[in-house]
């Protein structure tokens, strides 16, 4: 089970790299969504995959479920929740003043713009 | 009163939030920010006092023992980063009165320097690593507010460069705390240290210092990742410059000394080594940016990366002497680089231009902001008895201690390139011909120049009276060497 998700996991950077290389915003927002997926997968499966019960104490049970991945990809996710809608925003904002959303145009400062 | 660490976390907190509440109100906006200001710098130098007496404080929330609650640890180092965050935001929000428009006033301006400061207070404070990356992110949140407010063309493009850098270096982050995870199973950082040092050298540990220096290392600004810095840091006005300049890239190497000290100090020949020759690099390039440019923001936005540099050397040869050099060189630079951001500030509101060719002659009509800007770039550069000039007589001793002569003599050398990039300012703005237009009136300068002055003889205190610090100091290295403080204080009560 952990090798099929590491391959997943796998897969998902390598998609958000590539689309985080390309020139279109919109399609590096995208990727660092992917990107973020795939972390949050990798949490998950970094803490191990085992466990028969749910992580609550009873008598007989021994072999329970990590809870503290489960609550780090529930934080992580709000994170990447907020930031990426605020990178929308953002993205939307600078097509309408700087006209573009193709990032090699976006380049230079105020010396030469 | 075991709370009081919380203190420089929660009041900024919730000043921001009641400041929410009216955002039109431009008067009550500041005069409430202040009082937020003051409040937390008084309950952080009731920290630095209770630290002093009562040795590394540490609570762990929500009544879980140790290493299951998240844990809060305040240390001298810690609680002296704490108190200079806060007080150079003190300094900027002032001068920001004058120097920013309304409309950014208006659009939450001081909210996001206050849930800024909660998130840098808190990744200062915290002991638990995740609980870090959550603290960062606050930070970071609040300085994309602050880059992008305003909404010029300039922002937005550079804007959305540095949200991007760092989304994918917090995306790091927590792959790399996952690893860590695996390897230990535990977030605690006390916890952390006590299972790797029973773990011993291996691969794996290696392998996770060295991304931690990269996730670090992309927010701190170290060679080869601070790439985005210089362009990013350019877009913003001064005070969110001086503020990001200042704090910013001190938190990645806070959190750099905090993980090379507790965590991975198993295998220090390799991880060490790799961080001494990246801050000898960090240094060379900083040199190189701080020489080229005639564009005065560039210029003191190179020294920070030298500054890097610098402090990092002397966290990277792990001795007393070096150790305690690179705290004294990183409070220094907070202080300094806020001076120094707010002094270029008023040359940029006077002559409307951040081009050195295009000014000159200011001399003749403001002598004062002149000599106090030599006096800053002394500092900067560590002439004595100027703050800079402790911090690093120390690094260069630990270097010599550490059998690194050639990389301490480079240290003292680039001191001359600094002085020499900060004199180029001086000499261009301030002599010569006068040249171009004075845009601002006698009063907006005096008002400008007043938090300036203030914060500039701050620094020149700092270095003259560094000998009443070196309690502090002392305090701090000890607990950076000695882990086994830290790990004690956190798990006072449960071993």
């Amino acid at each position: 089970m952990e090798i099929l998700m590491s391959i997943l996991i796998g897969f998902l950077f390598m998609a958000a790299v590539y689309l985080i290389l390309s020139r279109s915003l919109l399609r590096i927002i995208i990727g660092t969504g992917l990107l973020s997926h795939g972390t949050h997968l990798l949490l998950l499966t970094m803490g191990g995959l085992g466990g028969e019960s749910a992580p609550v104490l009873a008598e007989g049970i021994t072999d329970y479920a990590d809870p503290l991945p489960q609550a780090l990809i529930l934080t992580a996710i709000v994170i990447s929740f907020g930031v990426t809608a605020f990178s929308l925003v953002l993205a939307y904002r600078a097509y309408k003043v700087v006209g573009t959303d193709n990032m090699d145009l976006m380049k230079g400062n105020e010396d030469n713009d | 009163m075991i709370n009081l660490l919380l203190l420089p976390v929660l009041i900024p907190f919730l000043f921001a939030a009641v400041l929410l509440l009216f955002p039109k109100k431009v008067k009550a906006q500041r005069v409430v920010t202040m009082i937020g200001l003051a409040f937390a710098l008084a309950s952080s130098i009731a920290l630095l006092y209770k630290v002093k007496v009562n040795g590394v404080q540490a609570l762990t929330l929500g009544s879980w023992a140790p290493p299951f609650g998240i844990t809060m640890v305040s240390d001298m180092f810690s609680a002296l980063l704490v108190t200079s965050s806060l007080l150079i935001a003190l300094f900027v929000v002032w001068y920001s009165f004058t120097s920013i428009e309304e409309e950014r006033e208006k659009a939450f301006y001081y909210p996001a320097i206050l849930f800024m400061l909660t998130g840098v207070n808190g990744a200062f404070t915290t002991g638990d690593i995740f609980n870090m990356f959550v603290f960062f992110e606050v930070l970071l949140m609040s300085s994309y507010v602050l880059i992008v407010l305003g909404g010029e063309k300039i922002q937005l493009k550079e804007s959305i460069k540095y949200i991007i850098v760092n989304i994918v270096s917090s995306s790091l982050f927590v792959i790399t705390v996952g690893y860590l995870y695996s390897v230990v199973g535990t977030l605690n950082m006390a916890d952390i240290s006590v299972k790797l040092a029973e773990i011993g050298p291996s691969g794996i540990v290696t392998v996770i210092a060295v991304l931690f220096l990269i996730v670090f290392g992309i927010k701190g600004g170290i060679f080869p990742l601070f790439f985005w810095l210089p362009g990013s840091y350019g877009a913003p006005p001064i005070p969110v410059l001086a503020l990001f300049g200042a704090l910013l890239t001190k938190v990645g190497v806070y959190a750099i000394m905090r993980t090379y000290t507790l965590f991975f100090t198993t295998d220090v020949g390799y991880t060490h080594n790799l961080l001494m020759i990246l801050s000898i690099l960090t240094i060379v390039v900083g040199c190189i940016g701080a020489l080229a440019y005639f564009n005065v923001k560039q210029i003191i936005i190179y020294n920070i990366v030298i500054a890097v540099g610098v402090i990092l050397f002397g966290a990277s040869v792990m001795n007393e002497s070096g150790m305690m050099g690179s705290v004294f060189y990183l409070i220094h630079d907070i202080l300094i680089k806020g001076a120094l951001f707010l002094l270029i500030g008023i040359i940029i509101k006077i002559t409307g231009t951040s081009d050195l060719r295009k000014m000159g002659g200011l001399m003749k009509r403001y002598p004062l902001l002149a000599w106090v800007y030599l006096i800053v770039a002394f500092g900067l550069a560590g002439i004595p008895p100027l703050s800079g000039f402790i911090g690093k007589l120390l690094i260069v001793q630990g270097g010599f201690e550490g059998d690194l002569l050639w990389q301490s003599i480079f240290i003292l050398a680039s001191s001359l390139l600094v002085l020499l990039s900060a004199i180029r300012i001086f000499i261009y703005a301030f002599w010569g011909e006068e040249k171009g237009q004075h845009l601002i009136s006698k009063e907006k300068y005096r008002h400008l120049l007043a938090p300036a002055i203030t914060l500039a003889s701050l620094t020149v205190l700092y270095g003259v009276g560094a000998e009443y610090l070196v309690p502090f100091m002392t305090d701090a290295t000890n607990v950076l060497l000695d882990p086994s403080i830290y790990i004690d204080a956190v798990f006072e009560g449960v071993k």
